[in-house]
């Protein structure tokens, strides 16, 4: 029989800081989201060639021909992305043209045009970056709230009506009031379904679809012809804001870029600050991990619920009104396409961690700017965008799928982690 | 005869740890093999390369003297090898049959499933090895002990004959795991050969024909269960002697630090579920409340640790009335909680330890400066408690879902004995653990109750209220009904005392034949 000495392991010998290891760890993020998204974009493009019509004409003659079949379905589908592609990021040879004509000339009318585009997709991820944190924060902490869509429009009525009701006021002190008026607005309108899931159990999720019915039904009322915000023109929507209150642009027309972009980004470094390095974000999380545990660790589970569900609507209500006061300048019943509600996809994409969120509502912008031209220049319907979307999150949902499309072996990470499992038993 | 399965020089690595350093194993046919070893031995990892969930760095596998390279689970299966692990793989809204069926579907027709054929396959099994497994149940209606008989049926239909156990009994009941051992044993007796991994010695000398012993992922030795004993077992698996029994001096108890007068509990569902309860816990001294599970005892706890609202009476700590205080508040009194369901309450399993290291103190300096926090000192303490409290882990960066049941409970305990606490509340501190574990923080009890501060332990476990407490309090129905000094106690009144029976009492209660098999399994 053996007889070892007594021999424990010293833990700290045991400890090389996995933290070292970072680049390794984003390559590993990163590879399934690109690959989902390439895949999206090759599925979406045989979508694109066989419903083109060009295509669907041909196609019966495709055993006599099928060069020229093939070879119309190539060039439909590149003729679309070629399109989606320079909505989304610019038709550089136009943009070097015109550098040439601004150059010799001192005209940069047909430069700023050409920047339009690229700047575009900036402008349409905005809000979704906002819409995207406040799903996100939510998440974080174990909350549901399906109602950014109502706190953004609660958000954009509240900077409306401060942005035209007050007139003589300096842009510096109109146009951040207003700002405020829309984050207290979605605040609030959020921190209703916080409250009454923290004081009476109400599911967050229920709370927060109602909350959404409100909130339009009451948008119409007010825009409605007497309602109180009805501006005095035909249309149902409020009177412009004044200037003051304008989010500026920083480029000129056609260029609609303005500084709620930046926002934006402070958001997001904002929302990543709270969360990992204050203890209310501690709470917050550790709420939304366990809330048994953290009832047991001394957290005030209900007022961290009802914090959250404020600080995801707040976040929601700033993105509202950086689109009324950076491009609408008027509220209008119609007000969002829908950010709303993409932006759980967008959070799922991001997996709730703020950067996540900034990359995908990028992408998703600049997909969605794209889409205009695509749909103009090579008439392939804005929809196919969405369809898009749906693909690349259901491939990210479900990492199995890409492995085994390109062969990937499960990360050695999984292998790690259950290590560390059966090593303590 | 040549081994049913033979296991030679088989190594692997992780990053930073060797979790199997060149282990052999032999098991023969017909025979119950035990492996013993803590936590963290190396147990799992082995099984989990003879499963095929891993692949060796170095070693071979021999099967029937046949040299097997084994790649998943799958190819387990085929050659014969079959594993139940320790959370169970069933779908409880699935039938028996439906359970044992899935992923090997018996089908005529082309597309119809024939569960009557698998259902009298299932009934054939159940006979032959005495398992009383009814088919045509829904998985949910079974209780865990039958669940997992449905894990053992599921790998005979498959054809195996070499099965692996993985610490089956820490999800039974006393009377489960007899149960249970009484099925292996029909199973050995017609001709399977079984892999049993555990760390309960008692488990070990009961059932096994070979003990094979790992320390730190090496085998130490090995062992026939019939020329050796618990002490020398545990020597081995610990690599030291243990104490199975806690030294500890005779008590000082000083002032009173805890005292509840009267308290009711209410559970909305069982009405009263504590009732009026009075005692004080001195500073120096173990109160232990023993009883058999589900007699208020739980619910004491969380009312004591303000997780759960008091009816009436009155609670005081040290001068404070806390009858209604929160557990922030309690915190702040130096009052620590070592709560029953550690995955639950205790721990943030999605967290890094570090953060599940102070969890209760992240909001104050050094580990917060305003709302910020400091992660340079969350670091620096996790890394000392760490080492303080021998948490084995990687890394403090590490989820603490990763660490097993017991450093996750050291986990616990380094983060509630920190600093000075006034009174510590211990609810089943070693529910489930291994015996270096457990003798590791009765020790830090003891510890903490010579430095001073008052104790309350409440535990199932008869041993461990007796080796600890230096009074027994035994609750029955929501009421003390009596207390004791544990130095004049024994096993036998205090188990009478927990099936309701006062012995001074003059018209002693009936007890009813559930209460006595609970309470002959304490006293066991």
């Amino acid at each position: 029989m053996t007889q070892a000495t007594a021999t424990s392991i010293p833990p700290a010998t045991l400890a090389p800081a996995p933290r070292a290891n970072v680049w390794r760890s984003i390559l590993d993020t990163l590879t399934i989201p690109v690959l989902a998204i390439f895949t999206a974009l090759v599925a979406s493009g045989l979508i694109i060639a066989f419903t083109a019509p060009t295509v669907l004409e041909l196609l019966p003659t495709f055993f006599q021909q099928p060069g020229v079949v093939l070879g119309t379905m190539w060039n439909t589908v590149i003729t679309a992305y070629l399109a989606l592609f320079q909505g989304a990021f610019g038709d550089w040879g136009a943009i070097l043209q015109a550098v040439q004509t601004w150059s010799s000339t001192g005209d940069a009318t047909e430069l700023w045009r050409a920047l339009r585009d690229p700047f575009e997709s900036l402008v349409a991820a905005t809000p979704y970056i906002f819409t995207g944190l406040a799903v996100a924060v939510g998440f974080k902490g174990g909350l549901f709230n399906i109602g950014v869509e109502g706190q953004l429009f609660a958000g954009a009525i509240a900077s409306a009506w401060l942005g035209f009701a007050i007139d003589g006021l300096p842009w510096f002190i109109h146009l951040p009031l207003a700002l405020f008026g829309g984050i207290a607005a979605g605040a609030v309108w959020a921190g209703i379904a916080g409250l009454l899931k923290a004081t009476r159990g109400v599911n967050e999720v229920i709370n927060t679809i109602m909350l959404n019915y409100i909130m339009f039904l009451l948008t119409d009322w007010l825009l409605s012809d007497g309602g109180p915000l009805r501006g005095s023109a035909g249309a149902p929507r409020t009177p412009e804001i004044y200037p003051t209150a304008y989010l500026p642009r920083l480029l000129p027309d056609p260029v609609r870029f303005h500084w709620g972009f930046f926002l934006a980004i402070g958001a997001v470094f904002f929302v990543y600050w709270f969360l990992w390095k204050t203890t209310i974000g501690f709470e917050v999380r550790t709420v939304g991990a366990s809330p048994t545990a953290a009832k047991y660790a001394g957290i005030a589970v209900g007022r961290v619920i009802v914090l959250t569900m404020a600080l995801s609507g707040s976040l929601a209500g700033l993105g509202g009104a950086n689109e009324l006061l950076g491009l609408n300048h008027y509220m209008v019943a119609a007000f969002s396409p829908g950010y709303g509600f993409d932006a759980i996809a967008l959070a799922l994409l991001g997996k709730s961690n703020p950067f996540g969120v900034l990359a995908s509502a990028l992408l998703f912008g600049a997909l969605r700017n794209g889409a205009t031209r695509m749909q103009s220049v090579a008439s392939v319907p804005v929809d196919i965008i969405s369809v898009m979307q749906a693909m690349i999150i259901a491939f990210i949902a479900a990492p199995e799928i890409v492995r085994w499309i390109y062969r990937l072996r499960a990360p050695a990470q999984q292998e790690r982690e259950v290590f560390a499992r059966g090593w303590g038993g | 005869m040549p081994p049913i399965l033979e296991l030679r020089g088989i190594t692997k690595r992780f990053p930073g740890v060797l979790a199997n350093d060149h282990i052999d194993l032999t098991l023969n046919q017909g025979e119950i093999h035990a492996l013993l070893g803590e936590n963290g031995a190396g147990k799992s990892t082995l099984m989990n390369v003879l499963y095929g969930l891993y692949h060796p760095d170095e070693g071979e596998i021999l099967i029937r003297d046949k040299p097997a390279h084994i790649t998943g689970p799958r190819d387990a299966i085929a050659q014969g090898i079959g594993m139940v692990h320790q959370h169970f793989m069933l779908i409880p809204v699935f039938t028996v049959t439906e359970n044992v069926m899935l992923g090997d579907e018996s089908i005529t027709n082309g597309v119809v499933l024939d569960r009557k054929k698998v259902a009298q396959e299932i009934r054939d099994l159940s006979v032959r090895y005495g398992l009383e497994v009814n088919p045509d149940l829904y998985i949910k209606d079974l209780s865990v002990g039958i669940q997992q008989r449905v894990e053992i049926i599921k790998l005979l239909y498959r054809k195996a004959d070499i099965l692996i156990l993985d610490e089956p009994t820490a999800v039974l009941t006393p009377q489960e795991a007899d149960d249970l051992f009484q099925v292996l044993r029909n199973l050995k007796a017609q001709g399977n050969s079984i892999i049993f991994i555990t760390h309960k010695l008692r488990e070990v000398l009961e059932l096994a024909d070979r003990i094979t012993v790992l320390r730190l992922g090496k085998v130490v030795g090995s062992a026939d269960p019939k020329s050796t004993n618990s002490a020398e077992l545990a020597r081995m698996m610990v690599g030291r002697s243990v104490i199975l029994s806690v030294d500890k001096a005779p008590a000082q108890p000083k002032e009173v630090v805890l005292k509840v007068e009267h308290l009711t509990v209410r559970d909305p569902r069982a009405g009263d579920a504590v009732n009026d309860i009075s005692f004080e816990v001195r500073a120096g001294e173990v109160l232990g409340i023993a009883g058999v599970q589900g007699n208020g005892q739980t619910e004491l706890a969380q009312a004591l640790t303000g997780l759960r609202a008091v009816e009436s009476g009155r609670v005081t700590i040290l001068g404070h009335d806390t009858t209604h205080a929160t557990p922030r508040q309690l915190f702040e009194l130096d009052v620590a909680h070592v709560p029953e369901d550690r995955q639950q309450d205790g721990l943030v399993l999605s967290f890094p330890v570090e953060d599940n290291l102070v969890l209760n103190e992240y909001y104050r300096p050094p580990f917060a400066q305003g709302i910020s926090l400091n992660f340079k000192e969350i670091e620096r303490a996790a890394a000392e408690r760490l080492k303080e409290y021998d948490i084995r882990t990687p890394s403090i960066f590490v989820k603490t879902a990763n660490l097993s049941g017991g450093n996750q409970q050291k986990v616990i305990v380094a983060r509630e004995f920190t600093g000075p606490i006034k009174l510590l509340i211990a609810s089943q501190p070693t529910r489930g653990l291994d015996v270096g574990s457990i003798e590791y923080i009765h020790n830090r009890i003891i510890e903490k109750r010579d430095a001073g501060t008052a104790v309350l332990l409440i535990s199932n476990e008869l041993d461990e209220i007796m080796s600890l407490s230096d009074r027994i309090a035994v609750m029955y129905k929501g009421r003390i009904i009596d207390t004791v000094n544990a130095a004049e106690a024994t096993k036998e009144a205090l188990g009478l005392l927990m099936a309701g029976v006062q012995q001074d009492a003059a018209h002693a209660p009936e007890i009813s034949p559930e209460l006595k098999t609970e309470m002959q399994d304490e006293i066991a």
